[in-house]
């Protein structure tokens, strides 16, 4: 056969973007090749970078989002041009939504090409303007190094985020005239993330929650994104504070310490929602304030004065007006206020702030509840797999079962409870499990899913299958997309349309098909072994659960404010 | 209520796009935008005019801080500043206004930069406001086309901040 590409050991562009990655320390890529991209799989092998092949690009982004959750290291994808680069545009959003480091590599056309509407050419760096912190459209092969080491740099650091380097084929088969640069750390004149927080607001901060009576933390996604779980618990705990989490900030406090209160939003606990509409001073934590988290803007949190640390100055005073904001890293500016609060102690009364801890405690205690078990619903399934699999890493699908993960799996450990809380991306859970498993091979990853949600990537159940990723896919088949007919039960007269998924899906037969162990469980007293089974078989697993009852996920806000809620 | 924002920036390839792309895209009205090269190689300098209220203004502020090829962001307040925007307009001119448009042309410190038969070209330059009271004047005689900069703005004095 010809071989016209092969260049000896000259050094080409293709070898400067696996330098680069390698220098990265990127152990992982996760792509799927095209034209464009073959000068890269032509060097692959020389750098033992594992390549995971996704069945479908956006299956690949949602691995490295998922990955880079896990690890908290950045996360790479590539795909090649065109239709390559388009379908990773969901899951780029995603990754920008939630404030992940992705990288994506982008194969392009030919530079001489650009712009005729070549074969296989779509203008990527275009389309994801507004979803990436940042993206480059090579034009040398020298500046090739420069660029990865400058993505890299901006996705992980500051408020993280995905980063997108498109590369013309050209560029990737050229010679490198200056090859092997020793990499400084970038220099951005306009890119200075504030790390260290305002001394006199952090002095403030420390002022206001000394003489709180009803004070309250939120944990946002921030407090994962700056490793802030330690600094955060330890603070909650030694004053007492309770705390209600964003869906994104759920795994930055321990769920089963008697201070967490649980979500709060449009669909949080009682004791979350009344514990922000009533709290004197919150301290929120790395949250955007999203609609999800706040309920209609005007009536949050009436009562109190927000102290806001973010790392990103654009989200203060964005949706909530923070009465404090403090810009910068939540965990050096937890510790700061611990500081200041140690040496000048407290001087709210002891009897006040257990009194507001008390009643928040009770709300708490007179919703819990052991779920039922006479039929198969999705919470009692969640707490039989807590008993046997205490601290897995779990992804989850975008619907009614991610609330009720949300709910009922509590979660201790970090970084460990990873789902598509900003775009709520349907499809997440599968491929972000299977990212999560190629970081922690020895952990056991579980993906919740909704039968909706895992249609939409169930291919990469094959990826799992050839790649050895031994994951766990738990689908909760309810014949009907979850959250759309309860949105319909509650806002549309209970006119449903369009939401009913229909029986013929077998998913055990998906499972089978793809070469993964498929279990179908019926019944409430075949969830144990269902679930030991998949972890003794060590292959990929898909658990059908055949849910007996159409169960909405409550409380949930119908009204103008957060505790404008029903319940059960 | 319009505000002005200078940016100075990378002369990057896209730059434009990120720029006007973060105002549609977070619902902020461009009124005028007017860019070019500056002193320093490589960098430019942008003058948006946006209208919007003062929570507008930080938020749209604070997110062209983001855009890694901004280095600086201002918000140019009036008194703190000189503006001036330039036009050109292409007028036809009979001889019976003749004399009538001279005088407004002297009344505007315009220029005449073309004639070609009864057709001129002036040239305007000044504030907004003067601009406007150009286009006003003469929006009675018969104007065959124009065309405006947008604004551009400096702030007074030695210190850049």
């Amino acid at each position: 056969m010809k071989d016209e590409n092969s260049k000896g050991n000259v050094l080409t562009g293709a070898d400067a973007v696996l330098q680069a990655l390698k220098k990265e320390k990127t152990k992982i890529i996760f792509g799927y090749p095209g034209g464009a991209t073959l000068p890269i799989y032509d060097k692959l092998d020389k750098y033992g970078i594992r390549h995971i092949l996704c069945r479908h690009e956006q299956g690949g982004t949602h691995m490295a989002d998922g990955y880079a959750r896990a690890t908290g290291k950045a996360g790479v994808c590539m795909a090649t041009s065109g239709p390559g680069a388009t379908n990773l545009v969901t899951g780029i959003a995603t990754a920008f939504m939630d404030s992940s480091s992705l990288i994506a590599i982008t194969g392009q056309v030919p530079r001489e090409m650009i712009g005729n509407d070549a074969f296989q050419e779509v203008d990527i760096t275009g389309i994801t303007i507004p979803i990436t912190k940042h993206n480059y459209l090579i034009s040398e092969p020298e500046d090739l190094s420069d660029s990865i080491h400058e993505a890299f740099y901006l996705s992980t650091t500051g408020r993280k985020g995905p980063v997108l380097i498109d590369i013309p084929k050209d560029v990737l088969s050229s010679e490198l005239k200056a090859p092997d640069k020793n990499h400084k750390k970038p220099v951005l004149e306009g890119y200075n993330p504030t790390i260290k927080g305002h001394s006199g607001q952090i002095k403030k901060a420390a002022i206001l929650l000394r003489s709180a009576k009803q004070p309250l933390i939120i944990s946002g996604g921030g407090v994962a994104g700056s490793g802030a779980e330690d600094a955060l618990t330890s603070f909650a705990r030694k004053y007492e504070i309770p705390v209600v989490a964003t869906l994104m900030g759920k795994n930055g406090f321990p769920n089963t310490d008697r201070l967490y209160l649980g979500l709060i939003g449009y669909h949080g606990t009682a004791a979350g929602n009344n514990a922000v509409q009533k709290a004197d001073v919150i301290l929120a934590v790395g949250t955007r304030f999203g609609d999800r988290t706040t309920g209609p803007l005007g009536n949050f949190a009436p009562e109190a004065r927000i102290i806001h640390i973010d790392i990103d100055p654009a989200e203060i005073s964005k949706n909530i007006t923070s009465f404090l904001p403090i810009v910068g890293d939540a965990s050096q500016i937890i510790n700061s206020i611990s500081g200041h609060l140690d040496k000048e102690g407290i001087t709210a009364s002891k009897s006040e702030k257990e009194e507001w801890l008390n009643f928040l405690l009770k709300i708490k205690k007179d919703r819990e509840k052991p779920a039922d078990s006479s039929k198969l619903n999705i919470p009692l399934i969640l707490e039989r797999l807590k008993k046997i699999i205490p601290d897995p890493i779990m992804t989850t699908d975008v619907g009614r079962h991610q609330i009720f993960a949300a709910h009922h799996f509590p979660i201790d450990r970090k970084n460990s409870f990873i789902t598509s809380g900003g775009l709520g991306t349907m499809g997440f859970g599968l491929p972000a499990a299977i990212g999560a498993k190629a970081g922690f091979p020895d952990d056991t990853v579980i993906s919740i899913n909704g039968d909706g949600s895992f249609l939409m990537c169930c291919q990469e159940l094959v990826t799992a299958v050839e790649e050895n990723l031994p994951i766990i896919a738990m689908v909760m088949k309810d014949q009907r997309l979850g959250m759309i007919s309860q949105l319909q039960s509650a806002f549309y007269g209970e006119r449903y349309n369009c939401c009913d998924l229909g029986k013929c899906v077998d998913f055990t037969k998906i499972a089978e098909g793809m070469g993964a162990l498929g279990i179908r469980v019926e019944q409430p007293d075949e969830i144990e072994g269902a679930i030991k089974k998949a972890v003794a078989s060590g292959r990929p697993t898909v658990i059908e659960f055949i849910l007996h009852e159409q169960g909405n996920t409550y409380p949930m806000v119908t009204g103008s404010s957060l505790t404008d809620y029903i319940e059960e | 209520m319009n505000h002005t924002i200078s940016i100075l920036c990378d002369d990057q390839p896209g730059v434009m796009t990120r720029i006007s792309g973060l105002f549609s895209r977070r619902g902020f009205n461009i009124e005028s935008l007017t860019v070019g090269h500056t002193e320093i190689p490589g960098k430019s300098r942008f003058t948006i005019v946006v209208k919007g209220d003062d929570n507008v203004l930080e938020q749209v502020r604070k997110q062209l801080q983001k855009v890694v090829h901004v280095i600086k962001v201002w918000d140019i307040k009036k008194a703190e500043a000189v503006e001036r925007e330039h036009a050109l307009m292409k007028i036809k001119v009979t001889p019976e206004v003749r004399s009538d448009v001279l005088q407004i042309i002297t009344a505007l410190q315009a220029r005449i930069i073309d004639s070609s038969g009864s057709v001129w070209i002036l040239e305007i330059t000044g504030d907004t406001n003067s601009v406007n009271n150009a286009f006003n004047l003469l929006s009675d005689y018969n104007i065959i086309e124009s065309i405006r900069t947008g604004k551009i703005s400096l702030k007074r004095g030695e210190q850049v901040k």
